[in-house]
């Protein structure tokens, strides 16, 4: 159904902030599920998920809000979209807050794939499937970092080969996550091996499930399998699946890379549903139950370190604007969303800390009639994850002191170099 | 590494280390996790032959050490426990038959004793209070005299290897203050729930007592004299999870490190890259650290110095916190592959993170050093 409240334009002929809120205020209650009225299990699987339903659902989500008009709210009309602004999606954000969402769209469907297709797809491509994913008829990921080496992205060793008017591809991607669930990947892969390693790759948005892909899920020291690896023995793909120019792939993975560090940091603005970071409570409010049940409310240690958890999030959130304003004024060079990235990385390790910290014992052993302490012993163990995933927080040091501070770049052995001369190990 | 072993020791260390490499890989590790086995009772028979059970045991109670420091020498088996995250109830034992061995009237438990040190039977120390944490005051359960024995009633927490124990080392308050029991699992009124832990194979247990009638006979030691045992108990069990997470941390390096020249990343071994070599460096540092702070605490446990529990929480204070520091580093530097099941680093994780949580937080040791001065 669509809302009742008429649309409220500006001088423009856009739609003002304040109407399209109200709008929302009024469309959400009656289209979705409030969080609190879910079945516990499938509140859990919200985010991070490995579960078939859960990927069906969200698609089932997303066709309700294109139905109700709430849907690509920062994406061009052209392409299916609504073509307002990062302020609309921001007073959507704060309106939807306890509602259910199609949060598994988000990264990286609509924060990666979705923005880099915009920025560098052609014609064609981006009104077939920026449309099909606003639609909620497709689920885009990305095919990029390899076995062989992850932050070295350019350094890839998936081949494509011509022959006519398609692509052959052989090779292995990793740590896609839920590629299994998804309809397309950008998929980055070498074209040209005689020349440097930046200029012989190719992007291509190819078909997941198709013949000579083979997905692999790979299980996690927290018991998550939502990342994969995929083998591709020879692949084909059509000559209209490059995005971009042949040889031309780093650029598009570049802009990539751009949308994914605003994507894990927090400051994309086609990023549709409640916010994590900074949200008031987001990180305090498990800490605050777990001393609650531990018994440990009233030790001054235990306050001082929830304080510590709570003071990072909020300035997360302070962080996240500041750059995002940097950037949109042009104060800030686009690797300022590594700033953003490195603070997630250590925060999000130095919450893990605390939570193990004020949880002892329990997060070591737990009855079945205890406090729920075990997750904390089983999200410590997997904390790393957040300075890897997304680029890790080395590569994100590198951009900040050689792109923002203007320092000389780290040595690289293979640049320059033909791709069939440079050394590789494992 | 240690600089400066006897023939002896050198014998014991290597004799170890070939034997958990035999039967304990990580392979056999993952198996028995998958099972749900915490470790297999032959392996451990065999390794109290090789001297696991018996070195902190005096000679005139059927125990031996090989250099005349059974503390250290028992660190050197933790040290190998620690490089291949063994299954078997190491700690557990060592202490339980220390303070059998230790106490007055030590014949009374002879037979328990001697099954512990051929490792035909297994026991633990219950003294933890609900939550785990370490303190005796809160940790020992009440111990009512009756008739010409005691009633025992309340529960423990955190008893590692509680779930494969036959006998437990119970600390209780009787009228005359701290004393400690040995109770039979299959006693009447207690009642054992297993728990799941963090790591792969060191299970850890509730126990309830309910009632539990013991004989006189029961006690280890004096009523209300158990206060001095009951703290060199305490030095003993940080000490040897020390010295495995000593052994953990070491091992770790060795197959990060060769990792770095392993994997190329630009052109180039990540072992070539200056920050990643000064990381390597800092880590070097605390895990040197770790193992000096970690033999000074067992010479002085060894020697019962009066500084011996200052000591145990400084090596644990830092070891604690540093070693979980390493391992996390170590699985950065091996980026995605690092948070996955199929490598071995998490089960390193696990047990270095175990550890440093059971037998006192760093930062309960901090505050235990604080007290110590008194400050």
């Amino acid at each position: 159904m669509t809302a009742t409240t008429t649309a409220v334009s500006d001088a423009t002929g856009m739609e003002s902030v304040d109407s399209f809120r109200l709008r929302a205020r009024e469309w959400i209650p009656a289209n979705l599920r409030r969080l609190a009225d879910l079945p516990a299990d499938e509140r859990a699987q919200r985010n991070v998920s490995s579960d078939q339903s859960a990927w069906q659902r969200a698609r089932v989500l997303q066709r309700t809000l294109y139905e109700g008009g709430f849907a690509g709210i920062c994406y061009p009309e052209e392409y299916g979209g609504l073509g307002l602004t990062p302020a609309h999606q921001r007073a959507f954000n704060e309106e939807v807050t306890d509602y259910e969402m199609p949060m598994l769209l988000n990264v990286p469907t609509f924060t990666i794939c979705g923005p880099t297709i915009l920025d560098m797809g052609s014609e064609e491509q981006r009104r077939e499937h920026l449309a099909a994913a606003i639609r909620g008829d497709e689920v885009l990921v990305q095919f990029l970092s390899e076995p062989g080496g992850g932050s070295d992205l350019a350094g890839g060793t998936t081949r494509a080969e011509r022959d006519g008017d398609v692509f052959v591809l052989n090779g292995s991607k990793i740590w896609s996550s839920g590629a299994y669930a998804a309809d397309y990947a950008l998929c980055l892969a070498r074209t040209d091996w005689d020349a440097p390693k930046h200029r012989g790759l190719t992007m291509f948005l190819m078909k997941v499930h198709q013949p000579g892909v083979h997905i692999e899920r790979i299980k996690q020291v927290n018991g998550g399998d939502e990342f994969c690896q995929e083998f591709f023995d020879d692949v084909v793909v059509p000559a209209s699946a490059v995005v971009g120019e042949v040889g031309g792939g780093w650029a598009v993975a570049s802009r990539q890379l751009f949308h994914e560090r605003n994507a894990v940091g927090g400051g994309s603005p086609y990023f549709s549903g409640a916010r994590a970071e900074g949200r008031r409570g987001t990180e305090t409010d498990p800490l605050i139950d777990l001393v609650r049940r531990t018994g440990r409310a009233d030790d001054p240690y235990a306050r001082e370190l929830i304080a510590e958890a709570h003071a990072l999030g909020v300035i997360h959130g302070h962080l996240v604007d500041r750059v995002t304003a940097g950037m949109r004024t042009q104060k800030m060079p686009p690797a300022a969303g590594s700033l953003i990235r490195l603070f997630h990385g250590e925060s999000a390790t130095r919450q893990a800390e605390i939570a193990l910290e004020l949880a002892g014992p329990a997060a070591a052993m737990s009855a079945p009639d205890g406090p729920d302490t075990r997750e904390v012993g089983v999200s410590f163990l997997f904390r790393q994850a957040e300075q890897l995933g997304g680029g890790s927080t080395e590569m994100a040091r590198n951009i900040i002191s050689e792109r923002i501070l203007g320092m000389p770049r780290e040595y690289a052995a293979d640049r320059d170099v033909p791709f069939n001369q440079v050394r590789h190990g494992r | 590494m240690r600089f400066e072993l006897t023939a002896d020791q050198r014998l014991l260390q290597t004799a170890t280390a070939d034997y958990l490499e035999k039967s304990a890989p990580l392979g056999v590790i993952r198996a028995l996790h998958d099972e749900g086995r915490t470790f297999d009772r032959v392996t451990w028979q065999r390794g109290a032959e090789l001297g696991w059970t018996s070195l902190v045991v005096p000679e005139e109670t059927g125990g031996g050490s090989v250099s005349g420091e059974g503390v250290v020498d028992a660190t050197l088996i933790a040290e190998q426990f620690g490089r291949g995250c063994a299954p078997g109830p190491l700690a557990a034992v060592n202490v339980v038959a220390a303070a059998l061995a230790e106490a007055a009237g030590a014949d009374r438990h002879a037979g328990l004793l001697g099954r512990l040190l051929d490792g035909s039977t297994v026991a633990a120390w219950a003294c933890c209070a609900p939550g785990g944490g370490w303190d005796p005051e809160a940790g020992a359960i009440e111990a009512r005299p009756d008739g010409d024995g005691y009633v025992l009633d309340g529960t423990h927490d955190g008893v590692e290897h509680g779930g494969d124990a036959d006998a437990f080392l119970v600390l209780a308050r009787t009228p005359e203050g701290l004393s400690q029991f040995v109770v039979e699992r299959d006693a009447d009124g207690v009642s054992v729930l297993p728990l799941e832990s963090l790591d792969m194979v060191r299970g850890f247990a509730r126990v309830d007592y309910t009632g539990v009638r013991v004989p006189a006979t029961a006690l280890v030691g004096a009523a209300g004299g158990a206060a001095a045992a009951v703290e060199r108990q305490f030095q003993l069990a940080v000490v040897l999870q020390c010295a495995e997470l000593v052994g953990v941390v070491e091992r770790v390096l060795e197959f990060t490190r060769q990792w770095m020249f392993d994997r190329y990343s630009f052109g180039r071994p990540l072992a070539s890259y200056q920050e990643l070599k000064h990381r390597m460096a800092d880590m070097t540092l605390w895990s040197e650290s770790g193992q000096a702070t970690m033999a000074a605490a067992a010479r002085a446990v060894q020697e019962r110095r009066a500084d011996a529990g200052e000591l145990v929480s400084v090596a644990k204070s830092y070891l604690g916190q540093r070693a979980t520091d390493i391992i996390q580093d170590c699985v950065q530097l091996h980026g995605g592959l690092g948070v996955t099941w199929e490598h071995d680093i998490h089960i390193y994780l696990r047990r270095a993170t175990v550890n440093r949580l059971m037998w006192g937080t760093p930062s309960a040791h901090r505050r235990r050093i604080a007290d110590l001065l008194n400050v």
